[in-house]
């Protein structure tokens, strides 16, 4: 078999065998889970807490939530700044005004907000297609974020714009410390990605992988549009705002809309992009990435010039450097890093199933 | 005389005062294929078109199972029970062979996006009836071994078929083929053809279809109907069709 044959009949494997979910995948999934919640906390100190773990399960749960609207849907979306925004403030205020409710269902409620300011952003994609309702998300996330700060009642009339987020406790055992952010990150970020997993090979996901490839045959052929088009920015923007109020209490501990501004929005959708659109994987792999380069970019120039580059310096190679990815990866591998991976794996699988290199099976 | 599915009366259609479809009438009777051919541009996708909601008639009436049916939406006219193929199959090209056909049966789902969610006993139950009836037609249409197959990456023959699969899915009570062997080969010609007669044999799909390949109309079809500019010249069983003056003078010009 010539070598691009090959690797057009590996990926079609690789696509394949994603909808099954095959043992091995299975494996991994555990394996991965198993090491986040028995051996991460054997190991890890404060500084991986902080500047990796917890970063990086909030990033990826951002990531997984714009990659339900615009990687299983097709809507694209540039609110997911302002949808993690509305999860944080509503989560700050069931927390402040309605103490009775336990920290679970005081996210579960900050998510739900954000799903249906999610909704009402979505109206649109009922009647635009496309890049264009990029423009209408983009007003969302300037509109949202104009509000927090305007209105003072979202922040229960802090002086500062930044608001401290209230102490963390659930059962009443303390979560401040960074052990305990990272378990209430870690089982937040795997009972939303089970769910979201659940959703997607449901019939919901199945309609909006429809309506994604195909909105006219779809609609023609009786699938449900709209309902697909508002349910995938409702729950996008929930799973959004679930992680956005766990950036103000887990990571930051503070609530402030700064930290959820237009930048947040394309950090999410760089991370799908990079990782894989249509994956749930995608969003972790494109996570780890987005969270790790800047620390490994800051490791390297220390090692090559010795001094080290300052922060500002950093954070501009680091535009150019995922400027440069994001334009190669959209020409090489639309798919990202999780079709990598999937190619990387099936190729393995069939080097250990052919002893015989010149053998046809 | 059998009763009618399909009363298509006076219907006409133009685009900024170009008359696609003139006062066209025709009949399809229950459980019958029916082809509607004529040269290009003398209105056949417009009335298939016209049936499910696509485009708006001008006039006319249009009565279908027993009801008038009037200016429809797409959505609507599969929910009554019309069903489509496409000319280019609009297949979902990320979807799986199975996921495609069972796009067909979305409209007809009852759970609610947290039956869904959380995969409770409804969205399993509905789950299972629909891979039943998925496995039921992949199995009819010999597209079993391709199951899970990422549907753009097979062959354009197949992947008419399995157009075919998703509407018929829904089982609906006409089915309007637009071109169901444009691009096949002989072969796939003859087994798509097959596969449309036994939809109509064990299903009892009414079906309306538009082809070019004349040999494959006059072998397939119970009933043809010839249009020309937007008018219909000719009406009647394959044999009559075939020599009938005006359809000859349709295709093949006036003697002079």
């Amino acid at each position: 078999m010539p070598p691009a044959a090959a690797a057009l009949d590996g990926r079609a494997l690789a696509a394949t065998s994603t909808p099954a979910g095959s043992p091995i995948r299975a494996a991994g999934i555990l394996a991965a889970l198993a090491i986040a919640a028995v051996a991460v906390p054997v190991v890890a100190d404060d500084y991986w807490y902080n500047a990796i773990l917890i970063p990086f399960l909030i990033m990826a749960l951002a990531g997984l939530g714009l990659n339900l609207t615009m990687g299983f849907a097709g809507q694209a979306s540039l609110g997911t700044g302002a949808f993690m925004a509305v999860g944080a403030y509503a989560t700050y205020n069931l927390l402040l005004r309605v103490p009775v409710l336990p920290l679970p269902f005081s996210l579960l409620g900050g998510g739900l907000i954000a799903g249906l300011v999610g909704l009402v952003v979505g109206l649109p994609s009922l009647r635009i297609r496309g890049f264009y309702l990029v423009a209408p998300t983009l007003a969302a996330q300037f509109l949202i974020a104009w509000t927090f700060n305007q209105v003072g009642w979202f922040s229960n009339y802090a002086t500062s714009s930044a608001i401290s987020a209230p102490h963390l406790a659930l059962l009443g055992r303390d979560l401040s410390s960074p052990a305990g952010r990272y378990a209430l990150t870690l089982a937040s970020v795997v009972v939303v990605t089970a769910v979201a997993w659940r959703l997607v090979r449901s019939r919901t996901g199945r309609d909006w992988r429809a309506v994604r490839d195909g909105e006219t045959a779809a609609a023609i052929i009786g699938v449900p549009v709209s309902r697909a088009k508002l349910s995938a920015f409702f729950v996008g923007a929930a799973v959004s705002g679930v992680a956005g109020a766990l950036w103000a209490f887990a990571y930051l501990g503070t609530v402030d809309a700064r930290s959820f501004d237009l930048d947040r929005s394309f950090q999410a959708m760089f991370i799908i992009i990079v990782g894989g659109l249509g994956s749930l994987s995608g969003s972790f792999l494109g996570a780890a990435f987005i969270v790790l380069t800047p620390i490994l970019l800051s490791h390297l120039s220390g090692t090559i010039l010795g001094t080290g580059l300052d922060g500002g310096q950093i954070a501009n190679l680091q535009r150019v450097v995922f400027g440069a990815l994001i334009i190669g990866f959209l020409i090489k591998e639309p798919n990202g890093l999780a079709a990598l991976l999937g190619s990387l794996v099936d190729r393995l699988r069939r080097l250990a199933h052919r002893p015989d290199p010149l053998g046809e099976d | 005389m059998p009763e009618p599915l399909l009363d298509v009366l006076d219907v006409s259609l133009s685009f900024r005062g170009l008359k696609a479809l003139d006062a066209l009438s025709f009949s399809v009777t229950r459980g019958e294929i029916c082809a509607l051919i004529g040269p290009n541009g003398a209105g056949k996708s417009s009335v298939l078109n016209i049936l499910n909601g696509v485009y708006r008639a001008d006039g006319g009436a249009i009565v279908f199972d027993g009801g008038r049916l009037g200016q429809i939406r797409p959505v609507t006219a599969a929910r009554r029970g019309i069903g489509r193929t496409f000319q280019h199959a609009a297949l979902f090209g990320g979807l799986s062979v199975r996921d495609n056909v069972l796009a067909g049966l979305s409209r007809k789902s009852r759970t609610t996006l947290l039956d869904d969610a959380l995969g409770l006993p409804r969205a399993r139950a509905e789950t299972r009836g629909c891979l039943a009836a998925a496995d039921e037609i992949l199995g009819f249409l010999d597209l079993a071994p391709h199951r899970d197959r990422l549907v753009s990456t097979l062959p354009y023959g197949l992947q008419k078929r399995v157009d075919l699969g998703r509407a018929l899915i829904a089982k609906p009570k006409l089915l309007l083929l637009d071109e169901p062997m444009a691009g096949m080969n002989g072969e796939e010609k003859r087994a798509m053809a097959r596969f449309i007669r036994s939809a109509r044999d064990t299903l009892g799909t009414t079906i309306v279809l538009i082809e070019h390949d004349i040999g494959v109309v006059l072998g397939l079809s119970d009933h043809v109907v010839v249009l020309d500019y937007g008018r219909k010249v000719g009406d009647g069983p394959p044999s009559q069709v075939r020599s009938d003056p005006a359809v000859i003078a349709a295709y093949l010009g006036k003697p002079q």
